[in-house]
Parts: C-alpha cells; sequence; structure tokens
C-alpha cells in the first residue's frame, strides 16, 4: 500500500504535494510564534525542538544504521562544552556551534571505529562506558569548570530587530531544528542514506553489495554526534547554564526513548517520541502531592498513601517510571512506538470498510 | 611516599572492590549466555534489593542475617517477576528490543526507588565495621573488606559448581546454545530462563549487599559498580563464567592501581579504557572461546 513504485518517487523530497504545502504551514506558523507568544511558550517549544534534534540524530544511527547507542548525552555534552567555551572565547555563535557539529562528529567518528568489530551487546557497553566517561571528565576536570560548569556567555546574536534574547534563540534553534530535518530527510534520499539501511538489514549483505562498513558505520557515528552536539550547544544558552551531572545515564536513555517510542527508522517518529517525552518531562518534573487530590473519588486516599509511604522529595523521580513504562509498553505492544500506531491507523481508514 | 611498599596494599583494596565488580560481572554473564540479553537493569534491581534488606533490618527491626536473607528472597522475586512480566511479553524479540525492554525496567525500578526512599544516602549499619581492621604483613586489612572478599568467592564458587555440575546449569546452557532443541530435549526453556534471571538478581544483590555498607545507601549507589561489572564481562568474553571472575579482579586492581600512581579522580575511566583496548586486541575476551558469525 505504502509501496513506492518508481525509483524517481523514492526520490521526492515530499510524497505528495499536499505534504509539502502543511509542512511549510506548519513551518510559517512556528516561525511566527515570537510575534504573538510569550517567553514560556517559546522555551517550552525550544526544549522540544532540541530534543527533536537530538532524536532524529540519534535516530540515524539506531533507526537507519541499526546500531545502539546509550552514551549520546556525552556527544550531548561535548556539543554544549564545546560551544560555551568558544563562546566565551570570542568566538561568535553561529561559529561556535558549527565548530562544536565538527567537535562531536569527530567523537562520535572515534566511537564508531571499535563499533565495526562489536555488535549489539558490546556496542551498547562501549557506548555506555563513553557517555559516563564524558560525563566523569566534565564534572572532574578544572578546565572544563569543575563540578559548577562553565558559565555561559551572553546570547548576542540579533536574527530580527528588536527581538529580545528569548526571541533570537527560538529562532535560532528553530532555524537549526528544521536543518536538521531537511539535512536528515536529504542523507536519506542519497547514496549514503541507502548504505546506512543496508547496513542495518544486513551487514554482510551490503558488504557484498560494495558498501564499505568502514566508512558508513563510522559516518553513521559521526553524523549523529554532529546533530547531537548542536543541539547540546543551543541547550547550553537554552537553559542558561552548564551543569556536567545532567549529561547522565538517564539522559541517555531518555534520548534513546524518544526515539523508540516515537519509532525508530523514519523522520516523524522521533518527532513524535521527543514531543512525547519533552512534554511528560515538563509536566512530572513539578508534580506535587497536590496533583494527586485532583485525582477523582479516591484523590484524597491516594494523596495520603503516598504521603505515608513515599518521600515527598523524591516526587519528581515518578517521571522516570512513566517513561520506563512507556518504554516497556512500546516494545511489548507496538514495537514500531507511535509511528507504528499512526501506520496502523491510516491503513485502516485507506482500505475502509475492509 | 613509598612507592613500592604500598602495593600489596592497593593490590589488597583493589582485589576487594573487584571481587564485588566480579559478582555484578556473574550476574550480567548469567542472563547474557542463557537468554543473550544484556541486564541493564542489573545495578539498579540489585539497588532496591539492598533498600529493601536496610527497611527489614532498620524498619523491620529483624536480625541482620534474616534481613539481608530477605532482600536476597526480594531479589530473586524481582528477577523472575521482571522476566515473566516483561521480557517474556515481548512482541517480535530482537536483541535491540529486549536490551531497551532492560532499560525501561531499570527505569521503573530507579524511579520508584528514588521516589519512595528519597536521594539522601543512608548507612547500612552491619556487625562488620568498615573501622575494624587487621593488619597482617604491613596491609591493613578491614574487616569489612576480608569479608567481601571471602563472601564473592564463597558465592563466586557455589556459582561454579551449581552451573557446571548440576543440572539446571546443564540445562542453561543448552538453552543459550539452541532454544528451540533444548525445548524438544524436554527441558522447560521459559522457566529455565525465569530462574537465570532470579539467579542473576539474587548474585547481583548480594553484590548490592557488599556495596551497601562499604559505601552508602543511595538510588546512585550500583551505577558505577555495573559499569565496571560490565567492563568485567566484557574483558572475560561475556560468556564465560571464570572470566567474569578474572575480569572483575583485574579491573578492580587496575583501578586502585591507577588511583594510587596517577589520579584519583579519573579511576572511573579506568574500565572503559580497559574494555576498549581489551576489544581493540582480542574481541572475544579473555576466556572465551572466538565467535565466528556464521552468513
Amino acid at each position: 500500500m505504502d509501496m513506492k513504485r518508481s525509483y524517481y518517487r523514492d526520490l521526492r523530497l515530499f510524497d505528495t504535494w499536499p505534504l509539502g504545502l502543511w509542512l511549510v504551514v506548519c513551518a510559517a506558523l512556528l516561525a511566527l510564534v515570537p510575534f504573538f507568544a510569550g517567553n514560556y511558550l517559546m522555551y517550552v517549544l525550544g526544549y522540544i525542538a532540541i530534543n527533536a534534534m537530538v532524536a532524529l540524530g540519534l535516530n540515524v544511527l539506531v533507526g537507519y544504521t541499526g546500531q545502539i547507542s546509550l552514551g549520546h548525552a556525552g556527544f550531548f555534552a561535548i556539543g554544549a562544552y564545546a560551544t560555551v567555551l568558544l563562546a566565551k572565547a570570542g568566538v561568535p555563535i553561529p561559529l561556535a556551534l558549527v565548530a562544536a557539529a565538527f567537535i562531536a562528529a569527530a567523537f562520535g567518528f572515534l566511537l564508531g571505529l571499535p563499533a565495526l568489530r562489536l555488535e549489539g551487546p558490546y556496542l551498547a557497553v562501549i557506548t555506555l562506558g563513553f557517555g559516563l566517561t564524558v560525563e566523569n571528565i566534565f564534572a572532574k576536570a578544572e578546565f572544563f569548570g569543575g563540578a559548577t560548569g562553565p558559565s555561559v556567555p551572553p546570547f548576542s546574536l540579533s536574527l530580527w530587530p528588536g527581538f529580545s534574547r528569548e526571541q533570537n534563540l527560538y529562532w535560532l534553534i528553530m532555524l537549526c531544528a528544521g536543518g536538521t530535518i531537511l539535512a536528515i530527510r536529504n542523507l536519506m534520499r542519497t547514496r549514503v542514506g541507502r548504505a546506512f539501511v543496508a547496513i542495518r538489514d544486513s551487514d554482510v549483505a551490503a558488504a557484498c553489495a560494495g558498501v564499505d562498513l568502514t566508512w558508513y558505520k563510522t559516518l553513521a557515528f559521526a553524523v549523529s554526534a554532529a546533530f547531537t552536539g548542536v543541539a547540546g550547544g543551543l541547550f547550553a544558552f537554552h537553559l542558561g547554564q552548564v551543569d556536567p551531572t545532567t549529561f547522565n545515564l538517564m539522559l541517555s536513555i531518555l534520548f534513546l526513548a524518544m526515539v523508540v517510542i516515537g519509532g525508530v527508522g523514519s523522520i516523524l517518529g522521533p518527532l513524535l517520541g521527543a514531543v512525547t517525552i519533552s512534554l511528560l518531562n515538563l509536566k512530572l518534573k513539578g508534580l506535587k502531592l497536590a496533583d494527586f487530590e485532583q485525582i477523582p473519588l479516591a484523590g484524597k486516599e491516594i494523596a495520603g498513601f503516598i504521603s505515608r509511604h513515599f518521600m515527598e522529595t523524591g516526587m519528581a523521580n515518578i517521571q522516570f517510571i512513566v517513561y520506563g513504562g512507556i518504554l516497556v509498553l512500546i516494545m511489548v505492544f507496538e514495537p514500531l512506538g507511535l509511528y507504528g500506531l499512526w501506520i496502523r491507523a491510516k491503513r485502516y481508514w485507506r482500505t475502509w470498510p475492509l | 611516599m613509598d612507592i613500592l611498599g604500598n602495593l600489596p596494599q592497593v593490590l589488597f583494596s583493589g582485589l576487594a572492590a573487584g571481587s564485588v565488580y566480579a559478582l555484578v560481572a556473574l550476574a550480567m554473564v548469567i542472563i547474557y549466555r542463557t537468554t543473550e540479553v544484556l541486564n541493564f537493569a542489573q545495578g539498579d534491581m540489585a539497588m532496591m534489593s539492598t533498600y529493601v534488606g536496610l527497611g527489614l533490618l532498620v524498619a523491620g527491626g529483624l536480625p541482620f542475617f534474616w534481613a539481608m536473607l530477605g532482600a536476597l528472597a526480594f531479589a530473586a522475586a524481582l528477577g523472575a517477576f521482571s522476566e515473566f512480566a516483561f521480557l517474556r511479553r515481548a512482541k517480535e524479540p530482537t536483541v535491540l528490543g529486549l536490551i531497551i525492554i532492560t532499560l525501561g525496567i531499570e527505569m521503573i525500578v530507579f524511579g520508584f526507588a528514588s521516589w519512595k526512599w528519597g536521594g539522601d544516602p543512608r548507612d547500612l549499619p552491619t556487625p562488620l565495621s568498615p573501622a575494624d581492621v587487621v593488619v597482617i604483613g604491613g596491609v591493613i586489612m578491614s574487616y569489612l573488606e576480608l569479608a567481601t572478599i571471602a563472601i564473592s568467592a564463597t558465592t563466586i564458587s557455589a556459582l561454579f559448581l551449581f552451573l557446571n555440575r548440576s543440572k539446571a546449569g546443564l540445562a542453561m546452557r543448552a538453552t543459550q546454545q539452541n532454544r528451540a532443541v533444548a525445548r524438544l530435549m524436554g527441558i522447560r526453556v521459559r522457566r529455565v530462563e525465569m530462574g537465570a534471571w532470579a539467579l542473576a538478581a539474587v548474585i547481583g544483590g548480594i553484590a548490592g549487599l557488599l556495596v551497601g555498607p562499604a559505601t552508602t545507601v543511595e538510588p546512585y549507589m550500583m551505577w558505577d559498580p555495573m559499569m565496571k561489572g560490565f567492563a568485567a564481562a566484557v574483558l572475560g568474553g561475556m560468556t564465560s563464567l571464570a572470566g567474569a571472575a578474572l575480569g572483575g579482579a583485574i579491573i578492580g586492581i587496575i583501578e586502585n592501581l591507577f588511583g594510587f600512581y596517577v589520579s584519583t579522580a579519573f579511576k572511573s575511566v579506568v574500565p572503559f579504557a580497559a574494555i576498549l583496548l581489551m576489544l581493540a586486541i582480542k574481541p572475544s575476551g579473555l576466556l572465551a572461546r572466538h565467535y565466528v558469525k556464521k552468513v
């Protein structure tokens, strides 16, 4: 049903022209947000867009090339530190972001090298170790500002006359996120993208067909790391501080969760996943006991039970239970994630009333 | 500073730390060689069991031995339940998918434990205080370290006997080698897998109960030992029990040597470097046969 019957259809940027039109409308709406919305909405959208960039970048590796990474918080941290340190040294912010992309890509390339001989579990352990090591080095080395992290320089970029810091930052984030979507969509329509997919489906067959595994596997790591690095740089400005402890194992798993929950191997999937996880994160981080009293019927009893048996200070950790639960449920019931549900719904309506 | 004179002390502390890593690595290996899944929830399941032990000891008022036994029983139940409720239910399971399920379990357990008990570090009171020491040949050994080494060694030996000499151990190996044939031969494959998870959780739980008194009990307590346990398992070749035990000891000793002679701050980089080096030189690990992929 969703089969592509000619090579040229595969090469199109948008599958159908109405889809293209809708995407342009969405982009225009997002671009207009700073003119009528307050800072909080821009903060939320910016946060979602940053996460979406990471999810899309990680998806190149996990969804398209079929390699696992539990260390993307490491690339995220590298991007953040590189951007902040370069910007502090006087490099203009766009240049610092580009440099961060290349630095992260270089580390991705290095991490990709062992990936050549490793499969599934081994790769997971190596990337996990990478993430923990990067966090450790940033938190301990004096050069990087130690446990408190470096101070973030003022965001001095101006994209539109009269814009405030938040508005400028919002546009920059959206530009980068839009660029990421376009770049990855384009990448997947090229020889390189097809090589990635071939490696995912069968690396032996790909090698037989003339795909250079060494080059393409390391390239996948580098590309994925580059997008994550830029997102990390934007995140540093978005949050206004760099705290090395945020780049921990949980963040790496969260990035992976975005890709998996949304659905691996598509553009829409990671976007949906990033939106879901980001909104849940913002919602659940500030959870209070009073929120449980709002539950209909047994609100008071539930709140009472929770206050008797659980720690008030640990309430923010409910988010991890929710993410973990979603992850497990997705893998048990719909391994293709939200994107899989979308495909199923589409198929149901297209063939209706069959 | 007496460089060489301190060497036995450093080696001993390394061995004490390494024996815990060896336990974590063994737990990893038990699950990996039965079901080919890497269990990322291992560390946090152990952390939760330790909290349960602490609760039984302090709030429940049980004697130390029974509280620890209760914690291990809880660990076994948690491991078996995770396998039964989540991994067995996976739809079209792939290795990546199963790893993601264990990550999901890890998040659930971590979230639950840090919600229930909060982030404050707590002390796990033991009859063996780290302050009681015995000096043998100039090496200061605390009772706790000696007990850690002794308990690990006993557990590891018992495990060797169980997995290599008992029928259940044979069933586990058969399940890993060929699930379908094992099933045809009358092995209850699913029960074996559940048993492997329970056993691994108990081994991990022992590690948690040994880490608890040495440091403090807190939600993050097992992340570092888990990473090193992973490193040890990879070093030993993922499928070899002896390799995992040896790997744990090696990681502990190297780490302590590095910490003593080079830098304490970057001690945790060591296991990562060790696996990278190992995989670059001999990817199959120290004590495992080389794995050749058939096309």
